[in-house]
């Protein structure tokens, strides 16, 4: 086995076979969030239902019950929660895709590694947190005794890999601004808290003038909790163009955030 | 021929350095940076990243064009001051950090210990802490299941295993990474001055492992500042000075060489030791000062083997009592008191209280080469009016006694040379 090492400009590489032998680390690292995330046992699994939970009770209280939301026939908790699900994903995983580089820099300083399994490892931790979150889904349905169409459970794994690629992306553009800018990290949370507004989780989409509907689905998770509203509540036909877009969008993003991620990671050790 | 399995070529690492922030400011000044805090930043961190070559002076050039190459099997010491690039250098060659120009050659898996408990967290277990860690330094799952029993065995925490590290005392910590790291198998082992911390008897412990680890033929590139252990590890040295090469080459004539430089230099602080005044407790007569010198009436720390040390000694305050006695412990690096002294018990020689300087003259010093701490004590009337525990530290180098040049160290050959002959009977 032979190792050059010397300057390399540009992009870091991503050589495959290197990330097929870190695999292990991968695992060990998802396997320490979740650990972490859980260790407290029943307080982890509380906190991941309760959250969407009362973001639920309120958002139905505020929206469904006060404000009148329109929610396609379907009983509003339902329908926000449906949102939130993905919703939850997104910003969770956004938020620890971000501050992974951050959390692990003692890491980054004294071993090699190549840096894209830490915010790839640290969706793992959201997904549990989803998996929990569904749980509760499947209760609340069973709860306003909804049928939903089940075939559209089939469209999730592609759902799924929508909202990672997105997260991804973004994810590891704002890990490796967060490196060089420090402070960003402490207004991050909030800004993609504000997020929720402009993405179609406590309103139907077509509530906007279908003119500038395609504005709205520049935003990945607007294709992709549509797409699920759509497939799985039936609140109406799945919006091809909408998803399209989300989808191209996500892909967009993956690519610029990966590339931007890629070409300051070798710097990261050194500034961190 | 031994074939060289690292081939190291004119490889150099710039830093920038920089970004300071300024001192004290207003609340105008600060709500104005708080503004204007988006662009300043951007500004500094592009400049941080992005090399100009007509500002020099925010640059320092960690490793210089430093060139040498290392045979398989080899244990090779790298040696040189605080912030000469030795740290760099392996973070360069474990691939942390990249090289700004020139190349490195690898001819197997590399490991880095440039720490020991990398990613120790501390909410998990002794047992998650070891996958954990054995993962990061690159071990693979199967290896440490395999090694899981020798690893625990090894860092002696016994049955605290299931509890979270939070619990652990410093000591244990340290034990259980030191555990982990000593059974990294890779063919090039890079380790940093990790064997500086942790209890005495543990350090030894490692040492021997690391033994263990170079005679199994693997190559290593070890850093340290301990001349003693590098004298027992190392055939060969490296001594690196402002990121470029001083000298390469066996162990003894390296670290002799690096040895009558640093005695050429040493810090002024270490051999002229001002109290500090925390330390003092309402004591009415204290010490205040120490400086050493050895017998030219140079102040040094450096002695070698069969030199004598002065102690100059400065005290404040008023003793209770019209006379007063002192006393003086030296401890070696293991934590053994080594020899002591005493004024009054043992020469009956009292200091009268207005005598606020004193000296001690101490030697020939037959002890093995290593550091070595002085602890003081000021008593009179039978009770101690002030402990210095840390009055001052020497180094005692080229302890090579004997006719073969074989250096004597603390870790390996015992606490002190006692005289000695070997004669033919029958
Ligand atoms: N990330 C960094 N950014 C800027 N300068 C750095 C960085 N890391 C190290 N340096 C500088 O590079 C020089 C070499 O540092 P290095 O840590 O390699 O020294 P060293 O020989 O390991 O020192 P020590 O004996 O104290 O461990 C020092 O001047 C240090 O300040
Ligand atoms: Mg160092």
């Amino acid at each position: 086995m032979k190792l050059v090492i010397k300057p390399k400009k540009g992009l870091a590489n991503l050589d495959f076979k290197e990330l097929w032998y870190y695999r292990e680390l991968f695992y060990f690292f998802a396997w320490r969030d979740i650990k972490l995330r859980y260790k407290q046992t029943i307080l982890g699994i509380v906190w991941a239902i309760l959250q969407p939970f009362i973001a639920m009770i309120v958002f139905t209280v505020i929206f469904g019950e006060l404000a009148n939301m329109p929610s396609n026939d379907i009983p509003y908790p339902i329908f926000v929660y449906a949102g939130l699900l993905f919703w939850n994903f997104f910003s969770t995983s956004i938020n620890n895709v971000s501050q992974s580089m951050l959390r692990n820099a003692v890491i980054i300083q004294k071993v090699y590694l190549p840096k894209v399994i830490l915010p790839v490892s640290s969706i793992v931790v959201a997904f549990v947190d989803f998996l929990f979150a569904a749980l509760i889904f499947g209760g609340v349905i069973g709860y306003y005794r909804f049928i939903p169409y089940f075939e559209g459970l089939l469209l999730l794994p592609l759902l799924l890999f929508i909202t990672i690629l997105a997260v991804l992306g973004l994810g590891c553009f704002l890990a490796a601004i967060n490196v060089k800018y420090r402070d960003v990290h402490h207004a991050l949370p909030f800004f993609i808290q504000l997020l929720i507004f402009i993405t179609p989780v406590i309103y139907p989409v077509s509530i906007i003038p279908k003119a500038y509907q395609w504005i709205l689905a520049l935003n990945p998770m607007t294709g992709v909790i549509e797409t699920f509203k759509a497939g799985f509540l039936g609140t109406m036909p799945i919006n091809w163009m909408t998803f399209g877009i989300s989808s191209a969008v996500s892909i967009v993003f993956l690519i610029l955030g990966l590339w931007y991620f890629l070409k300051t990671e070798k710097t990261f050790a050194d500034i961190i | 021929m031994p074939n060289p399995i690292i081939k190291i070529n004119n490889l150099s690492k710039r830093y920038r350095i920089g970004a300071e922030e300024k001192g004290d400011k207003t609340f105008r000044e600060t709500i104005m940076d708080w503004v204007c805090a988006p662009i300043n930043n951007f500004i500094k961190l592009r400049n941080l990243t992005k090399f100009k070559n007509n500002d020099l002076e925010n640059v320092i050039w960690a490793l210089k064009d430093i060139s040498f190459e290392i045979n398989e099997g080899e244990v090779l010491g790298i040696i040189g001051k605080n912030g000469s690039g030795k740290t760099t250098l392996l973070k360069v060659l474990s691939r942390i950090t990249q090289p700004t120009n020139g190349f490195a050659e690898l001819y197997g898996r590399v490991s880095s210990l440039l720490d020991v408990g990398t990613g120790f967290h501390p909410e998990l277990t002794g047992r998650e802490n070891i996958y954990l860690n054995g993962a990061i330094l690159g071990m693979r799952k199967k290896e440490i299941e395999e090694k899981f029993d020798e690893i625990v065995a090894f860092s002696e925490i016994g049955k605290f295993i299931d509890t979270p590290v939070k619990r652990f005392s410093s000591g244990m910590w340290v034990r259980l990474a030191f555990a982990i790291a000593a059974h990294l198998e890779p063919e090039i082992l890079l380790i940093d001055e990790v064997l500086a911390v942790g209890d005495i008897s543990f350090q030894k412990k490692c040492l021997g492992k690391v033994q263990d680890v170079v005679k199994g033929g693997r190559t290593v590139l070890f850093v340290s500042h301990n001349m003693g252990v590098i004298r027992n590890l190392c055939k060969k040295v490296v001594w690196i000075d402002n990121g470029k090469v001083v000298q390469k080459g066996d162990v003894d004539e390296v670290v002799k060489d690096y040895e009558k430089a640093q005695m050429r230099q040493v810090d002024k602080s270490s051999y002229i030791i001002e109290r500090n005044p925390e330390e003092i407790k309402n004591s009415s007569f204290y010490f205040n000062r120490v400086e050493i010198f050895n017998e030219k009436n140079e102040r040094t720390t450096l002695f070698r083997y069969n030199e004598k040390l002065n102690l100059i000694i400065g005290f404040a305050g008023f003793p209770l009592t019209n006379k007063y006695s002192v006393e003086f412990h030296i401890y070696n690096e293991l934590g053994q008191m080594v020899s002591m002294g005493a004024s009054g018990s043992y020469h009956d020689k009292y200091f009268s209280s207005n005598v606020k300087k004193i000296k001690i003259g101490i030697g020939p010093l037959t002890f093995t080469s290593g550091r070595y701490r002085i602890l003081l004590k000021v008593l009179s009337g039978g009770r101690y009016y002030d402990i210095w525990e840390n009055a001052a530290g020497f180094n005692i180098i080229e302890c090579q006694p004997f006719k073969t040049n074989h250096e004597m160290s603390v870790f390996r050959e015992g606490a002190c040379i006692l005289q000695q002959s070997f004669d033919e009977i029958e």
